[in-house]
């Protein structure tokens, strides 16, 4: 099972290795990552293999939280864009 | 790896523009739990709801949680009652208090199928059910009931449209004490479907497996973002378009939960609803999306053209996302449970005329109506069978659902709160049709040629 965390908010030092690091402590493995700055906007979405994670989908999405304050943090299963986007 | 712009495209559905299931509604045939002692009936009743609708609120919510997805409501619907009653006797309400205890044991808010089809005639059974609607829906928090007086092929039958009239009087005086209600748990069909995921009409049809999943969308709010995205400067057929690639992304996530729910149930998947039920939250309006299409308040000039080019639109996208779509399948205008309506009528915009003419072209009728207490029954049948003879005629579904808000008058308001939301008095026609209710009878079957 993968999953897609979404990070989006104002950019600043650590974000992505706050993330990294909380998918680390969850045994997901980060399978790709994108991210890009639209003016001062940071916006990273990131792939992760969910299948022998020690925590739920919605436990790790609150952890990721907790980590990156101030930031909107999403975690969904990767089906739900692959089914409303793809044909 | 997925575009990030679609990711974020997903992300904002949800969590700005209220896209959401709006319903997984588990359809469960009670035909096997008749039996000729009303008492064993109702125990083989409970027991089938228990057992079939165990698992669906806990896997509802696992579904909510493994792909971030709101599921607002989970609910179940049965073979219509009136069966069951035919084949036990006893009083029908009876099986309303079991529905209920049922429905509080599965953890659902709502249980449909309190319902009666009398669309050429009336057996005795049905004729009990009908009039023990108003105690029925009164002495219970859970069920919804519904009647089918009218279809294509069999016409409208004139003497359940006056049954009618009174049943919802007297539905919405015993709940007087509670905002009338009742009211709001009663719909009147022409043209019902048997796989309608939706309250308050929601019952299981006759054609129907034993235990089936079906799934109803909703996201006005979406499209109407969607459209104040591309602006001014689009023609009909764009906005036309963006409303289908909007439609299509919507129901392929039902698509996706319905078959999930089937999967993890060991149910049958039935169809998507693909409606778009607009809630009293900011924005989540269909009403906002006909003004974003151009009107400038609904129940304009213009807001017919403007809801049918929707409303076919929403289908065409929708149809090609789901390998099974139905029920009732367009757009809703509850006019309580919809911000812009709301506001439209509370403004002497938008009336009852108007409404009805929106309905000939969208689904589904004249819904959460709060009338003033005084109109008269015959005034109810009469609107009711004006309703039904749209649906007829077109051969589409057309439901009432009106309240009559006993003890106020036009200017008062009806305060339900929740999904139901609130709903400003109407004014009424006084010119009276007592004497086309009294005759009674039925409203021969319309030509299906020399279509004029």
């Amino acid at each position: 099972m993968r999953a897609v965390i979404t990070v989006i908010g104002k950019d600043m030092v650590g974000i992505l290795a706050n993330v990294s690091a909380g998918c680390a402590d969850a045994n997901a493995n980060i399978i790709e990552v994108t991210q890009s700055v639209l003016r001062e906007f940071f916006c990273m979405v990131m792939l992760i293999d969910a299948s022998d994670m020690n925590v739920s989908i919605r436990d790790l999405e609150e952890k990721l939280r907790g980590r990156a304050d101030g930031m909107e943090i999403h975690v969904m299963h990767e089906d739900i864009f692959n089914s409303m986007h793809r044909v | 790896m997925l575009n990030i712009s679609d990711i974020i495209e997903t992300i904002e559905m949800i969590n700005k523009e209220h896209l959401d299931i709006r319903t997984v509604t588990m359809g469960i045939s009670l035909t096997d739990c008749a039996d000729q002692d009303i008492e064993v009936s109702r125990v083989k009743v409970y027991e089938k709801i228990a057992r079939a609708a165990e698992r669906l609120v806990p896997v509802c919510e696992s579904i909510e949680t493994k792909y971030g997805i709101p599921i607002i409501n989970k609910r179940v619907s049965v073979t219509p009652v009136a069966t069951l009653a035919g084949a036990s006797g006893g009083d029908p309400e009876l099986y309303a208090q079991t529905l209920d205890e049922a429905a509080g044991r599965v953890g659902i808010n709502f249980i449909g199928g309190y319902s009666s089809l009398v669309h050429k005639g009336i057996s005795e059974w049905d004729r009990r059910l009908i009039e023990s609607i108003p105690c029925a829906l009164a002495d219970t928090e859970r069920v919804c009931s519904s009647v089918n007086i009218g279809s294509t092929r069999a016409g409208i039958n004139m003497d359940a449209v006056k049954l009618m009239g009174g049943v919802i009087r007297r539905t919405a005086e015993l709940t007087k004490d509670r905002e009338c209600i009742g009211a709001a748990k009663l719909v009147v069909f022409c043209n019902a479907v048997e796989d309608n995921p939706f309250m308050a009409g929601a019952f299981h049809g006759a054609g129907e497996p034993d235990v089936v999943i079906n799934v109803g969308v909703s996201g006005p709010g979406v499209v109407a973002s969607a459209l104040s995205r591309i602006g001014d400067d689009a023609d009909m057929t764009e906005v036309a378009d963006e409303i289908k690639r909007i439609a299509f992304k919507v129901t392929r996530m039902g698509q996706l939960v319905g078959a999930e729910a089937s999967t993890e149930l060991g149910v049958p998947f039935g169809i998507v609803d693909i409606s778009l039920a607009p809630t009293p939250a900011v924005g989540d309006s269909v009403a906002r999306i006909l003004e974003e299409i151009g009107v400038e308040r609904v129940g304009g000039c213009g807001t017919t053209a403007a809801l049918a080019m929707l409303n076919d639109a929403v289908k065409k996208g929708g149809v090609m996302a789901s390998s099974h779509v139905g029920g009732l399948s367009g757009a809703f205008i509850p006019v309580s449970e919809d911000r812009g309506m709301k506001t439209a009528v509370a403004d002497g915009i938008l009336t009852i005329e108007k409404l009805e003419a929106m309905t000939a072209v969208c689904s589904v009728g004249l819904d959460m109506l709060v009338i003033p207490g005084e109109t008269p029954e015959d005034v109810i049948s009469a609107i009711i069978a004006d309703e039904a003879a749209i649906g007829m005629v077109n051969g589409k579904t057309t439901a009432v659902r009106l309240i009559p808000a006993i003890g106020r008058k036009v200017g008062d308001c009806l305060e339900f709160g929740g999904l139901l939301g609130s709903g400003p008095v109407m004014a009424v026609s006084g010119i009276s049709p007592a004497r086309l209710i009294a005759r009674g009878g039925r409203i021969p079957a319309p030509i299906s040629s020399l279509k004029n």
